[in-house]
Protein backbone atom coordinates (compact mmCIF):
# COMPACT_ATOMS: atom_id res chain seq x y z
CA UNK A 1 0.00 0.00 0.00
CA UNK A 2 1.35 3.46 -0.87
CA UNK A 3 0.59 6.94 0.38
CA UNK A 4 -0.79 9.41 -2.11
CA UNK A 5 1.83 12.01 -3.01
CA UNK A 6 2.50 14.86 -2.51
CA UNK A 7 1.55 14.81 1.20
CA UNK A 8 0.14 11.87 3.17
CA UNK A 9 -1.55 14.24 5.64
CA UNK A 10 -3.89 15.83 3.09
CA UNK A 11 -6.83 13.39 3.47
CA UNK A 12 -6.95 14.15 7.20
CA UNK A 13 -7.82 17.75 6.35
CA UNK A 14 -10.79 16.84 4.15
CA UNK A 15 -13.68 19.25 4.92
CA UNK A 16 -16.36 16.55 4.68
CA UNK A 17 -14.56 14.38 7.25
CA UNK A 18 -14.16 17.36 9.59
CA UNK A 19 -17.84 18.32 9.18
CA UNK A 20 -18.91 14.73 9.77
CA UNK A 21 -16.82 14.47 12.92
CA UNK A 22 -18.12 17.80 14.24
CA UNK A 23 -21.69 16.47 13.83
CA UNK A 24 -20.63 13.27 15.56
CA UNK A 25 -19.19 15.21 18.52
CA UNK A 26 -22.48 17.11 18.93
CA UNK A 27 -24.30 13.77 19.22
CA UNK A 28 -21.95 12.63 22.01
CA UNK A 29 -23.37 15.09 24.55
CA UNK A 30 -22.77 13.61 28.03
CA UNK A 31 -25.31 16.04 29.52
CA UNK A 32 -22.80 18.19 31.38
CA UNK A 33 -20.02 20.65 30.55
CA UNK A 34 -16.80 18.91 29.52
CA UNK A 35 -13.27 20.28 29.56
CA UNK A 36 -10.64 18.40 27.59
CA UNK A 37 -7.02 19.45 27.81
CA UNK A 38 -4.35 18.99 25.18
CA UNK A 39 -0.71 19.19 26.23
CA UNK A 40 1.02 20.12 23.01
CA UNK A 41 1.80 23.52 21.56
CA UNK A 42 1.51 22.12 18.05
CA UNK A 43 -2.04 21.01 18.88
CA UNK A 44 -2.89 24.55 20.01
CA UNK A 45 -1.65 25.89 16.67
CA UNK A 46 -3.49 23.24 14.69
CA UNK A 47 -6.73 23.88 16.62
CA UNK A 48 -6.41 27.63 16.16
CA UNK A 49 -5.39 27.52 12.50
CA UNK A 50 -8.28 25.22 11.56
CA UNK A 51 -10.77 27.15 13.71
CA UNK A 52 -11.74 23.87 15.39
CA UNK A 53 -13.09 25.57 18.53
CA UNK A 54 -15.83 27.11 16.37
CA UNK A 55 -16.93 23.61 15.38
CA UNK A 56 -17.25 22.27 18.93
CA UNK A 57 -20.61 21.92 20.68
CA UNK A 58 -21.21 24.58 23.36
CA UNK A 59 -20.79 22.12 26.25
CA UNK A 60 -17.27 21.11 25.11
CA UNK A 61 -14.24 23.25 25.90
CA UNK A 62 -10.72 22.39 24.77
CA UNK A 63 -7.97 24.03 26.81
CA UNK A 64 -4.18 23.99 26.58
CA UNK A 65 -1.92 22.50 29.26
CA UNK A 66 1.84 22.48 29.81
CA UNK A 67 2.65 21.37 26.27
CA UNK A 68 5.32 23.84 25.27
CA UNK A 69 8.81 22.71 26.31
CA UNK A 70 10.25 26.18 25.80
CA UNK A 71 7.55 27.66 28.05
CA UNK A 72 8.02 25.16 30.87
CA UNK A 73 11.82 25.57 30.85
CA UNK A 74 12.59 27.45 34.09
CA UNK A 75 14.09 30.91 33.78
CA UNK A 76 17.05 29.73 35.89
CA UNK A 77 18.04 27.23 33.16
CA UNK A 78 17.75 29.90 30.44
CA UNK A 79 19.89 32.11 32.67
CA UNK A 80 22.52 29.33 32.82
CA UNK A 81 22.70 29.21 29.03
CA UNK A 82 22.87 32.99 28.79
CA UNK A 83 25.69 33.19 31.35
CA UNK A 84 27.65 30.54 29.45
CA UNK A 85 27.47 32.82 26.40
CA UNK A 86 27.90 36.19 28.13
CA UNK A 87 30.47 35.35 30.83
CA UNK A 88 32.24 32.13 29.81
CA UNK A 89 32.86 32.66 26.10
CA UNK A 90 30.86 29.56 25.19
CA UNK A 91 29.01 29.61 21.88
CA UNK A 92 25.45 28.64 22.79
CA UNK A 93 23.34 26.95 20.11
CA UNK A 94 19.59 26.84 20.81
CA UNK A 95 16.24 26.51 19.11
CA UNK A 96 15.06 29.91 17.85
CA UNK A 97 12.26 30.32 20.40
CA UNK A 98 14.62 29.84 23.32
CA UNK A 99 16.65 32.95 22.48
CA UNK A 100 13.84 35.34 23.37
CA UNK A 101 12.50 33.66 26.49
CA UNK A 102 12.68 36.21 29.32
CA UNK A 103 14.95 35.43 32.25
CA UNK A 104 17.30 37.39 34.47
CA UNK A 105 19.45 37.32 31.36
CA UNK A 106 17.93 36.04 28.12
CA UNK A 107 20.06 34.58 25.35
CA UNK A 108 19.15 37.56 23.20
CA UNK A 109 20.42 39.90 25.91
CA UNK A 110 23.56 37.79 26.27
CA UNK A 111 24.09 38.27 22.55
CA UNK A 112 23.67 42.04 22.91
CA UNK A 113 26.43 41.91 25.54
CA UNK A 114 28.76 40.28 23.04
CA UNK A 115 27.88 36.64 23.75
CA UNK A 116 27.73 34.29 20.77
CA UNK A 117 24.28 32.68 20.56
CA UNK A 118 23.25 30.82 17.43
CA UNK A 119 19.86 29.55 16.28
CA UNK A 120 19.80 25.91 15.22
CA UNK A 121 17.03 23.57 14.09
CA UNK A 122 18.42 20.61 16.02
CA UNK A 123 21.50 19.05 17.52
CA UNK A 124 22.92 18.04 14.12
CA UNK A 125 23.22 21.70 13.19
CA UNK A 126 24.87 22.48 16.54
CA UNK A 127 27.36 19.64 15.96
CA UNK A 128 28.16 20.98 12.48
CA UNK A 129 28.80 24.47 13.88
CA UNK A 130 31.06 23.07 16.61
CA UNK A 131 32.96 20.90 14.14
CA UNK A 132 33.60 23.94 11.94
CA UNK A 133 35.29 25.83 14.83
CA UNK A 134 37.11 23.16 16.85
CA UNK A 135 39.06 25.77 18.84
CA UNK A 136 35.96 27.26 20.53
CA UNK A 137 33.72 25.73 23.22
CA UNK A 138 30.10 25.17 22.11
CA UNK A 139 27.03 24.19 24.14
CA UNK A 140 23.70 22.99 22.76
CA UNK A 141 20.78 24.03 24.94
CA UNK A 142 18.75 20.83 24.72
CA UNK A 143 15.12 21.84 25.31
CA UNK A 144 12.22 19.56 24.48
CA UNK A 145 10.13 16.56 25.45
CA UNK A 146 10.79 12.93 24.51
CA UNK A 147 10.34 13.88 20.83
CA UNK A 148 13.43 16.06 20.91
CA UNK A 149 15.32 14.26 23.68
CA UNK A 150 15.67 11.14 21.54
CA UNK A 151 17.38 13.20 18.81
CA UNK A 152 19.85 14.52 21.42
CA UNK A 153 20.36 10.93 22.60
CA UNK A 154 20.98 9.67 19.06
CA UNK A 155 23.62 12.34 18.42
CA UNK A 156 25.32 11.80 21.79
CA UNK A 157 25.39 8.05 21.24
CA UNK A 158 26.96 8.49 17.82
CA UNK A 159 29.56 10.91 19.22
CA UNK A 160 29.71 14.70 19.44
CA UNK A 161 32.58 16.99 18.44
CA UNK A 162 34.92 17.22 21.46
CA UNK A 163 34.20 20.96 21.87
CA UNK A 164 30.40 20.52 22.08
CA UNK A 165 28.62 20.03 25.41
CA UNK A 166 24.91 19.63 26.21
CA UNK A 167 22.91 21.82 28.58
CA UNK A 168 20.07 19.40 29.22
CA UNK A 169 16.68 20.97 29.87
CA UNK A 170 14.79 17.98 28.50
CA UNK A 171 11.52 17.07 30.19
CA UNK A 172 9.25 14.03 30.25
CA UNK A 173 5.52 14.37 29.63
CA UNK A 174 3.96 11.61 31.79
CA UNK A 175 5.23 12.90 35.19
CA UNK A 176 3.78 16.34 34.42
CA UNK A 177 0.42 14.80 33.48
CA UNK A 178 0.47 12.79 36.67
CA UNK A 179 1.02 16.01 38.66
CA UNK A 180 -1.72 17.72 36.67
CA UNK A 181 -4.20 14.94 37.36
CA UNK A 182 -3.43 14.81 41.08
CA UNK A 183 -6.54 14.71 43.25
CA UNK A 184 -7.68 18.18 44.24
CA UNK A 185 -5.98 19.83 41.28
CA UNK A 186 -7.58 21.52 38.26
CA UNK A 187 -8.00 18.13 36.57
CA UNK A 188 -9.61 18.14 33.13
CA UNK A 189 -12.29 15.61 32.11
CA UNK A 190 -10.07 14.19 29.38
CA UNK A 191 -6.63 14.48 27.81
CA UNK A 192 -5.63 14.73 24.17
CA UNK A 193 -2.15 13.21 24.18
CA UNK A 194 0.72 14.65 22.10
CA UNK A 195 1.09 12.42 19.05
CA UNK A 196 4.75 13.03 18.37
CA UNK A 197 5.78 12.32 21.96
CA UNK A 198 3.85 9.05 21.78
CA UNK A 199 5.40 8.27 18.39
CA UNK A 200 8.59 7.85 20.41
CA UNK A 201 7.33 6.42 23.70
CA UNK A 202 4.30 4.40 22.62
CA UNK A 203 1.18 3.94 24.73
CA UNK A 204 2.57 1.93 27.67
CA UNK A 205 3.47 4.77 30.04
CA UNK A 206 0.06 6.33 29.43
CA UNK A 207 -1.76 3.07 30.11
CA UNK A 208 0.11 2.93 33.43
CA UNK A 209 -0.81 6.56 34.10
CA UNK A 210 -4.46 5.80 33.32
CA UNK A 211 -4.46 3.00 35.90
CA UNK A 212 -3.42 5.52 38.56
CA UNK A 213 -5.45 8.46 37.21
CA UNK A 214 -8.42 7.09 35.28
CA UNK A 215 -9.16 10.11 33.07
CA UNK A 216 -10.01 9.28 29.43
CA UNK A 217 -7.01 10.00 27.20
CA UNK A 218 -6.29 9.54 23.51
CA UNK A 219 -3.29 10.20 21.26
CA UNK A 220 -3.95 12.64 18.44
CA UNK A 221 -2.17 13.68 15.27
CA UNK A 222 -2.08 17.26 14.11
CA UNK A 223 -4.58 17.37 11.27
CA UNK A 224 -8.12 18.60 12.10
CA UNK A 225 -9.78 15.19 11.62
CA UNK A 226 -7.20 13.48 13.84
CA UNK A 227 -7.80 15.92 16.70
CA UNK A 228 -11.60 15.56 16.42
CA UNK A 229 -11.30 11.76 16.32
CA UNK A 230 -9.41 11.83 19.63
CA UNK A 231 -12.08 14.11 21.14
CA UNK A 232 -14.82 11.72 19.97
CA UNK A 233 -13.01 8.76 21.57
CA UNK A 234 -12.71 10.65 24.88
CA UNK A 235 -16.40 11.68 24.82
CA UNK A 236 -17.53 8.08 24.23
CA UNK A 237 -15.61 7.05 27.35
CA UNK A 238 -17.18 9.91 29.33
CA UNK A 239 -20.59 8.60 28.23
CA UNK A 240 -19.64 5.24 29.67
CA UNK A 241 -19.27 3.42 26.34
CA UNK A 242 -16.67 0.66 26.76
CA UNK A 243 -13.50 0.37 24.69
CA UNK A 244 -11.05 -2.46 24.32
CA UNK A 245 -8.28 0.14 24.44
CA UNK A 246 -7.28 1.70 27.74
CA UNK A 247 -5.72 4.67 25.92
CA UNK A 248 -7.22 5.81 22.62
CA UNK A 249 -5.11 6.21 19.50
CA UNK A 250 -6.37 8.55 16.79
CA UNK A 251 -2.91 8.73 15.19
CA UNK A 252 -2.32 5.15 14.15
CA UNK A 253 -0.32 6.03 11.06
CA UNK A 254 2.46 7.25 13.41
CA UNK A 255 1.78 6.05 16.97
CA UNK A 256 2.45 2.35 17.55
CA UNK A 257 1.71 0.55 20.77
CA UNK A 258 5.40 0.25 21.67
CA UNK A 259 6.46 3.54 20.11
CA UNK A 260 9.86 3.61 18.44
CA UNK A 261 11.99 0.96 20.21
CA UNK A 262 15.24 2.31 18.76
CA UNK A 263 14.48 5.84 20.01
CA UNK A 264 13.49 4.49 23.42
CA UNK A 265 16.73 2.52 23.57
CA UNK A 266 18.75 5.66 22.73
CA UNK A 267 16.93 7.62 25.46
CA UNK A 268 17.55 4.92 28.06
CA UNK A 269 21.24 4.57 27.14
CA UNK A 270 22.04 8.28 27.24
CA UNK A 271 19.72 9.78 29.86
CA UNK A 272 18.36 9.02 33.30
CA UNK A 273 15.26 10.60 34.84
CA UNK A 274 15.89 13.20 37.55
CA UNK A 275 13.67 15.54 39.57
CA UNK A 276 13.22 18.78 37.65
CA UNK A 277 11.56 22.18 37.89
CA UNK A 278 8.86 23.30 35.48
CA UNK A 279 7.97 26.93 34.97
CA UNK A 280 4.51 27.34 36.48
CA UNK A 281 4.31 23.82 37.91
CA UNK A 282 7.24 23.70 40.30
CA UNK A 283 9.39 20.66 40.98
CA UNK A 284 8.10 17.35 39.59
CA UNK A 285 9.76 14.06 40.60
CA UNK A 286 11.68 12.23 37.85
CA UNK A 287 10.39 14.59 35.15
CA UNK A 288 13.75 15.75 33.74
CA UNK A 289 16.54 14.01 31.88
CA UNK A 290 20.20 14.10 32.90
CA UNK A 291 23.09 12.62 30.90
CA UNK A 292 24.00 9.33 32.55
CA UNK A 293 27.17 7.30 33.19
CA UNK A 294 29.91 7.78 30.63
CA UNK A 295 27.91 10.60 29.00
CA UNK A 296 27.57 12.68 32.20
CA UNK A 297 30.82 14.56 31.48
CA UNK A 298 29.19 16.01 28.34
CA UNK A 299 26.86 18.12 30.50
CA UNK A 300 27.66 21.81 29.97
CA UNK A 301 26.98 22.62 33.63
CA UNK A 302 29.71 20.15 34.64
CA UNK A 303 32.19 21.04 31.91
CA UNK A 304 31.94 24.78 32.52
CA UNK A 305 31.25 24.74 36.27
CA UNK A 306 27.91 26.53 36.23
CA UNK A 307 24.64 25.88 38.05
CA UNK A 308 21.13 27.31 38.25
CA UNK A 309 20.78 30.31 40.54
CA UNK A 310 17.67 29.74 42.67
CA UNK A 311 17.26 33.52 42.95
CA UNK A 312 16.16 33.71 39.30
CA UNK A 313 12.36 33.95 39.29
CA UNK A 314 10.10 32.60 36.57
CA UNK A 315 7.45 35.25 36.17
CA UNK A 316 7.35 39.04 35.76
CA UNK A 317 4.70 40.83 37.86
CA UNK A 318 1.23 40.44 36.38
CA UNK A 319 2.19 37.52 34.12
CA UNK A 320 -0.19 34.54 34.46
CA UNK A 321 1.90 32.06 32.45
CA UNK A 322 1.88 29.69 35.42
CA UNK A 323 -1.93 29.42 35.39
CA UNK A 324 -2.05 29.34 31.58
CA UNK A 325 0.38 26.42 31.59
CA UNK A 326 -1.93 24.54 33.96
CA UNK A 327 -5.01 25.32 31.89
CA UNK A 328 -6.32 27.17 34.97
CA UNK A 329 -6.52 30.48 33.11
CA UNK A 330 -7.09 31.38 29.46
CA UNK A 331 -4.58 33.82 27.94
CA UNK A 332 -7.38 36.37 27.50
CA UNK A 333 -7.85 36.46 31.27
CA UNK A 334 -4.35 37.91 31.73
CA UNK A 335 -4.28 41.73 31.84
CA UNK A 336 -0.97 41.74 29.96
CA UNK A 337 -2.24 39.58 27.05
CA UNK A 338 -2.30 41.44 23.75
CA UNK A 339 -1.53 44.76 25.45
CA UNK A 340 1.74 44.82 27.38
CA UNK A 341 2.57 41.31 26.14
CA UNK A 342 2.61 40.49 22.43
CA UNK A 343 4.76 38.18 20.26
CA UNK A 344 6.79 41.24 19.19
CA UNK A 345 7.30 42.35 22.79
CA UNK A 346 6.71 39.32 25.03
CA UNK A 347 6.68 39.47 28.82
CA UNK A 348 6.01 35.81 29.52
CA UNK A 349 7.39 32.59 28.08
CA UNK A 350 3.96 31.53 26.80
CA UNK A 351 3.94 34.53 24.45
CA UNK A 352 7.51 34.02 23.21
CA UNK A 353 7.51 30.47 22.01
CA UNK A 354 5.80 29.53 18.76
CA UNK A 355 4.16 26.73 20.72
CA UNK A 356 3.19 28.90 23.68
CA UNK A 357 -0.54 29.05 24.36
CA UNK A 358 -0.54 32.86 24.49
CA UNK A 359 1.44 33.11 21.25
CA UNK A 360 -0.85 30.67 19.45
CA UNK A 361 -3.97 32.39 20.77
CA UNK A 362 -2.68 35.82 19.76
CA UNK A 363 -1.84 34.60 16.25
CA UNK A 364 -4.95 32.57 15.57
CA UNK A 365 -7.60 34.63 17.33
CA UNK A 366 -10.05 34.16 20.13
CA UNK A 367 -10.86 31.03 22.08
CA UNK A 368 -14.42 30.31 22.88
CA UNK B 1 8.98 22.14 19.34
CA UNK B 2 7.44 18.75 18.71
CA UNK B 3 6.54 19.88 15.24
CA UNK B 4 7.02 16.92 12.93
CA UNK B 5 6.67 16.88 9.19
CA UNK B 6 6.25 13.89 6.92
CA UNK B 7 8.99 13.50 4.31
CA UNK B 8 9.64 10.86 1.69
CA UNK B 9 13.04 9.17 2.01
CA UNK B 10 15.04 9.66 -1.19
CA UNK B 11 18.24 8.01 -0.11
CA UNK B 12 19.79 6.39 2.95
CA UNK B 13 23.43 5.67 3.75
CA UNK B 14 24.77 4.68 7.19
CA UNK B 15 22.05 6.54 9.08
CA UNK B 16 22.34 9.66 6.91
CA UNK B 17 19.60 10.25 4.39
CA UNK B 18 17.80 12.80 2.32
CA UNK B 19 14.08 13.52 2.60
CA UNK B 20 11.69 15.37 0.33
CA UNK B 21 8.34 17.08 0.80
CA UNK B 22 6.63 19.06 -1.94
CA UNK B 23 9.86 19.42 -3.89
CA UNK B 24 11.93 20.61 -0.91
CA UNK B 25 14.88 18.37 -0.05
CA UNK B 26 16.54 18.20 3.36
CA UNK B 27 19.18 16.02 4.99
CA UNK B 28 17.51 13.65 7.47
CA UNK B 29 19.17 11.43 10.09
CA UNK B 30 17.76 7.93 9.96
CA UNK B 31 19.59 6.50 13.03
CA UNK B 32 16.32 6.04 14.93
CA UNK B 33 14.41 4.33 12.09
CA UNK B 34 16.74 1.53 10.93
CA UNK B 35 13.93 -0.08 8.92
CA UNK B 36 13.31 3.00 6.74
CA UNK B 37 13.98 2.51 3.03
CA UNK B 38 13.95 4.91 0.07
CA UNK B 39 10.33 5.54 -0.87
CA UNK B 40 9.06 5.30 2.73
CA UNK B 41 7.38 8.28 4.36
CA UNK B 42 8.95 9.21 7.69
CA UNK B 43 8.02 11.71 10.38
CA UNK B 44 10.88 14.21 10.72
CA UNK B 45 11.57 16.32 13.80
CA UNK B 46 14.68 18.43 14.51
CA UNK B 47 16.56 16.78 11.66
CA UNK B 48 15.79 13.18 12.71
CA UNK B 49 13.23 10.73 11.39
CA UNK B 50 11.28 9.51 14.43
CA UNK B 51 8.91 7.02 12.87
CA UNK B 52 8.02 5.38 9.57
CA UNK B 53 4.46 6.23 8.58
CA UNK B 54 2.22 3.20 8.26
CA UNK B 55 0.04 3.44 5.12
CA UNK B 56 -2.20 0.52 6.18
CA UNK B 57 -2.97 2.17 9.54
CA UNK B 58 -3.60 5.48 7.78
CA UNK B 59 -6.02 3.77 5.41
CA UNK B 60 -7.94 2.24 8.35
CA UNK B 61 -8.39 5.68 9.89
CA UNK B 62 -9.36 7.17 6.54
CA UNK B 63 -11.97 4.48 6.00
CA UNK B 64 -13.49 5.34 9.39
CA UNK B 65 -13.39 9.02 8.46
CA UNK B 66 -15.10 8.42 5.12
CA UNK B 67 -17.87 6.64 6.97
CA UNK B 68 -18.33 9.53 9.38
CA UNK B 69 -18.12 11.95 6.46
CA UNK B 70 -20.99 10.15 4.74
CA UNK B 71 -23.07 10.16 7.91
CA UNK B 72 -22.28 13.80 8.59
CA UNK B 73 -23.19 15.02 5.10
CA UNK B 74 -26.68 16.47 5.10
CA UNK B 75 -28.38 15.46 1.90
CA UNK B 76 -31.91 16.66 1.20
CA UNK B 77 -34.26 13.80 0.42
Amino acid sequence: MRFPSPDPSLPFRAPEAVRGLAAELARLDPGRPVRVMHVCGTHEHAIGAAGLRDLLPPWLRVTAGPGCPVCVCPAAEIDCAARLAADRGVVVAAFGDVLRVPSRLSLEEARARGGDCRVVGGIEEAAALAAAEPGRPFAFHAVGFETTACTTAAAVRRGLPANLSILSSHRLVPPALEALLAPGGPAPDGLVLPGHVLAVTGLGEYEALHRRRPVPMAAAGFEPAEILLALAWILRRLRGEPSRERVGNAYRRVVRRRGNPEARRALAEVFEPVDADWRGLGRIPLSGLALRGRFAALEARTRHGIAEDPAVGDLVPGCRCGEVLLGAAEPEECALFGAACTPESPRGACMVAFEGTCHARFRTGAAR
Amino acid sequence: MCLGIPMRVLESRDGAGEGELAGVRRPVRLDLVPAARPGDWVLVHAGYALQVLDPAAAEETLAALREVGEIGREEPR
